[in-house]
């Protein structure tokens, strides 16, 4: 277990989701002339101007506006994705900018598949809760894309949540401890330059997801002396609707537990967004004293697993920015045929 | 490849930074340089809150060639609250859901991809305010 | 008397009354079409020699002091500059001054407006002004670009706005402050249309109605097809001369009475009243008290009407009509040949074909038609005062000239 020397929380958090969406049934229809089911109802689809740098930036624009920090304040911004607009060319220095950040900020991005995202938040606790840095930006942003009629293309979506990490008495939650479990576990992988991830189908499911989940998760409530019970809400990755309903009962969590952080059934996965943007909309509904528990998954592999308990400081907060719901009421759905040219899907010559 | 150019440009396009004139309290965009009878140092930097109203809007179907495969997309001239005019492209609504006056906020998009071996460039548009 | 004007127009009272009558000496221009078998220079020559034709046989065209040159997209779309040398060379003028002058859309005008200063200042008694445009070269997108640099490059095409675009938006606003339909604009495109059918050299000589204006296809809405104009290839020439050089060559019937540049606010969202073409007023104020006319006086014009709101609010502008009223006149017959102010006679940007920075010396072209009474069925009866403005961008330049026989 991992815990700071200095205790640290979350001052604000923002999330993003494209206004778009694909239904898993249209995508059904162009590759399995719609039979079978289907692994989450509809994903989020980028709109033409939108990337994980865009993404980021609002979302950064909400945490900020949240936590009540002015940008300039900021000593980190960090981005993780698998989707990072450059090969070469940091995320972070254009999401700094854009918010409005001094140049006297440590800003990197991060990569770890889907756990990229909560890679910048460990780092940012670290930051913050060693002293070197009083607020840290951790941002998770993906516009993930599966080849074209693979079982990815289903789930791989769109979104973005940033998480601004400062010290425990400010936050509107504490983090109260973390665990990350590691291991080289080729369940899904991306080499340079390909435009698509590879992955092993079953084989990214009991040696990959389940177990890196299960030890970091077991792991962290056996260090606190805690159990399932003790947490009002829990958060896993989603992968899929499945994947983290099936984790949550076997580590002894119920469907209400999860039920408000569950978005995969209605954007798919966003990557290294989703777990992260599963803990905002879960504060967007959470109580002071509420106990909330989430765990990360990256391809490749690992787990991070974060204990927090919601202050009455979320209550003023919340509001300041607008709440996932919000995104989620705005879904536009669009035809496999706008999807494929706004995906690059078609080839222009 | 303008790359000076978009270097200089980060401020204004990446998050609507204005200038105000420190004296009468002005507030214009783009930024300018000092006009006849006046020195830099009575402009300030100044972000704009990026919200504001429609002032009017069109849809381009014909478009240079660096957003010719965006068609259809839309323009507005948005009135911003602090008074001043800015013409900028509409994101994330339809052209027969709009209509003048509606609100609008600033959001920082990806405006132009200029080849695989080029800068991409990102700046302001606006959408219908979140609700 | 006309007043005194005020504001940024009153050097040219002061200073341009005292000048040198200018003269129209000689005009012609190609047909406005999608030329594919001329180069730049094949159509800039075609216009040159109409122009010399009928001029007396022992005119020597030596005698030209000096040409300039107007065009507003040949450097983008045909990527060469110099145009003055190039088609000095061209014509056989290798030695004399020549240059090329661009303001967009307004090019040909200011072209002419300084040939008329060159003359009048006494530098020049005989001047050659060409307005040459040649688009098809290029395909659409690469036109729709090379028009948009006349708008704010960083702040308006960068992001995706377009000259036509940023009429739309004026348009829609016009519609929503003065409580019009779209198709309210729908009298200007007809008009120049039903004119266009008596000039052999326009682009499209066939006429258009009120339902079709309807049902067109949207280009950048609420701007549709049948409003908005045709890039086409052209090239137009006028011999301007000194009083004595006209008497000498037997043409000292059509005089350059007045002529202005005014210039508004490049960037649109930065103009106080976006309604208002404020170049367009300064300028045709400033050249028709030069000319000591008002706008009564005036029996045909032509604007710049690559839709119908440009061609609206240039009248509104002009003193023609009240502001917001300038649809409902053209409803009402007023810019019909029989109205009481004709707009484009020989079809307009819309019909006759847009040749962009050609445009202000086409319209030179046509109006001496209609003051020579050749006009054809969109003759103006008795028409002896005339006033042609071409804009540039978004009306950021405006240039007027009055042109009346005597």
């Amino acid at each position: 277990m991992m815990q700071t020397s200095r205790p640290v929380g979350l001052l604000g958090y923002g999330v993003y989701v494209p206004r778009y969406r694909i239904a898993g049934k249209e995508i059904a229809r162009i590759w399995t002339d719609g039979q079978g089911g289907v692994p989450v109802e509809a994903k989020s689809v980028p709109g033409l101007d939108e990337d994980t740098i865009t993404m980021s930036i609002e979302a950064g624009r909400s945490a900020l506006l949240r936590a009540g920090v002015p940008a300039q304040a900021l000593s980190v911004v960090w981005v993780g994705s698998e989707s990072h607009p450059y090969s070469v060319k940091p995320s972070g220095t254009i999401v700094a900018e854009a918010l409005g950040t001094s140049p006297w900020i440590s800003a990197a991005d991060y990569q770890f598949a889907c756990k990229a995202g909560s890679e910048a938040l460990t780092a940012a606790m670290g930051m913050v809760g060693s002293g070197m840095a009083q607020y840290a930006l951790a941002i998770g942003a993906d516009t993930a894309q599966g080849r074209p009629g693979d079982a990815l293309e289903y789930t791989a979506s769109a979104g973005a949540a940033a998480l601004l990490v400062g010290a425990a008495e400010d936050a509107l939650a504490t983090i109260d401890a973390t665990v990350s479990y590691v291991s080289d576990t080729p369940d899904f992988f991306r080499r340079a330059d390909r435009p698509y991830p590879v992955h092993g189908h079953r084989f990214t499911g009991e040696p990959a997801y389940f177990h890196h989940i299960k030890s970091a998760t077991t792991r962290l409530l056996s260090e606190l002396g805690r159990t399932a019970a003790d947490f009002t809400y829990a958060i896993f990755h989603q992968p899929n609707a499945k994947f983290p309903q099936t984790v949550a009962k076997q580590l002894g969590f119920s469907e209400a537990q999860i039920k408000p952080g569950l978005l995969s059934p209605l954007i798919g996965n966003t990557y290294s967004a989703i777990a992260l943007a599963g803990l905002c909309a879960t504060l967007d509904i959470a109580r002071p004293g509420d106990t909330i528990l989430m765990t990360t998954y990256g391809s490749g592999s690992g787990a991070d697993a974060y204990a927090l308990t919601v202050t009455d400081a979320l209550l003023e907060r919340r509001g300041r920015a607008p709440l996932m719901a919000a995104y989620l009421a705005r879904q536009e759905f669009v035809d496999y045929a706008v999807y494929a040219k706004w995906r690059g899907k078609l080839v222009l010559g | 490849m303008d790359l000076a150019k978009r270097w200089r440009q980060k401020p204004a396009y990446y998050r609507l930074e204005g200038q105000r004139h420190r004296t009468s309290g002005e507030v214009r965009f783009p930024p300018q340089p000092p006009r006849v009878g006046e020195s830099g140092e009575e402009w300030e930097a100044y972000p704009l809150r990026g919200t504001g109203e429609i002032y009017s809007f069109a849809g381009v179907r014909t478009a240079a060639p660096e957003y010719a495969a965006q068609t259809p997309y839309l323009v507005a001239l948005v009135r911003l609250d602090e008074g001043l005019l800015v013409s900028a492209q509409l994101t994330d609504c339809d052209e027969a859901e709009l209509q003048i006056g509606q609100r609008v906020e600033m959001v920082t998009r990806r405006m132009s991809d200029t080849g695989v071996d080029g800068l991409l460039v990102y700046a302001y548009k606006f959408r219908p305010v979140l609700e | 008397m006309p007043s005194m004007p005020s504001g940024a127009a009153s050097w040219y009272w002061d200073k341009v009354m005292n000048m040198q009558p200018v003269y129209i000496v000689r005009s012609a221009a190609t047909p406005v079409a999608e030329n594919y078998h001329s180069s730049l220079r094949d159509l800039a020559a075609a216009a040159f020699h109409a122009a010399l034709t009928g001029l007396p046989a022992a005119f020597d065209p030596q005698r030209i002091d000096m040409l300039y040159v107007a065009s507003a997209m040949n450097s983008m779309l045909q990527r060469q500059t110099e145009l003055g040398a190039l088609l000095a060379t061209t014509f056989g003028l290798v030695g004399i001054p020549a240059l090329t002058v661009e303001a967009s859309g307004a090019s040909g005008g200011v072209a002419l407006h300084q040939a008329r200063l060159a003359i009048a200042s006494g530098a020049a008694d005989l001047v050659a002004v060409v307005g040459v445009e040649k688009v098809t070269d290029r395909l659409d997108a690469d036109i729709e670009a090379a028009r948009a640099t006349s708008i704010d490059s960083e702040f308006e095409a960068e992001l995706g706005l377009t000259l036509t675009s940023q009429w739309a938006l004026l348009m829609r606003r016009y519609m929503h402050e003065y409580g019009y339909a779209a198709d309210a604009f729908a009298p200007f495109p007809i008009n120049a249309h039903a004119n266009a059918a008596s000039n052999a050299g326009a682009l499209y000589r066939f006429g258009i109605n009120a339902e079709k204006y309807r049902k067109a296809t949207q280009i950048a809405s609420p701007l549709n097809m049948l409003d908005t104009s045709t890039a086409a290839d052209g090239a137009a020439v006028v011999l301007l001369a000194s009083e004595p050089m006209a008497r000498e060559l037997g043409a000292a019937q059509i005089r350059l009475a007045g002529g202005a540049i005014a210039t508004d606010a490049l960037p649109l969202a930065t103009r106080r009243d976006l309604l208002w073409l404020a170049a367009a007023e300064r300028s045709s104020r400033a050249a028709m008290q030069q000319a000591q006319v008002r706008p009564a006086d005036v029996h045909v014009l032509d604007v710049t009407d690559p839709h119908g709101i440009v061609a609206a609010m240039a009248l509104e502008a002009c003193g023609f009509v009240e502001r917001g009223t300038a649809p409902r006149h053209a409803a009402d017959g007023g810019i019909t040949p029989q109205g009481s102010t004709p707009l484009a006679t020989a079809g307009g940007y819309k019909a006759r074909g847009d040749v962009g920075g050609a445009s202000g010396v086409y319209q030179i072209v046509e109006l001496v038609r209609q003051l020579q009474g050749t006009a054809g069925a969109a003759q103006v009866a008795n028409a002896r005062v005339a006033l042609a403005q071409c804009l540039g961008g978004v009306a950021s330049t405006a240039v007027t000239h009055i042109l009346i026989r005597e």
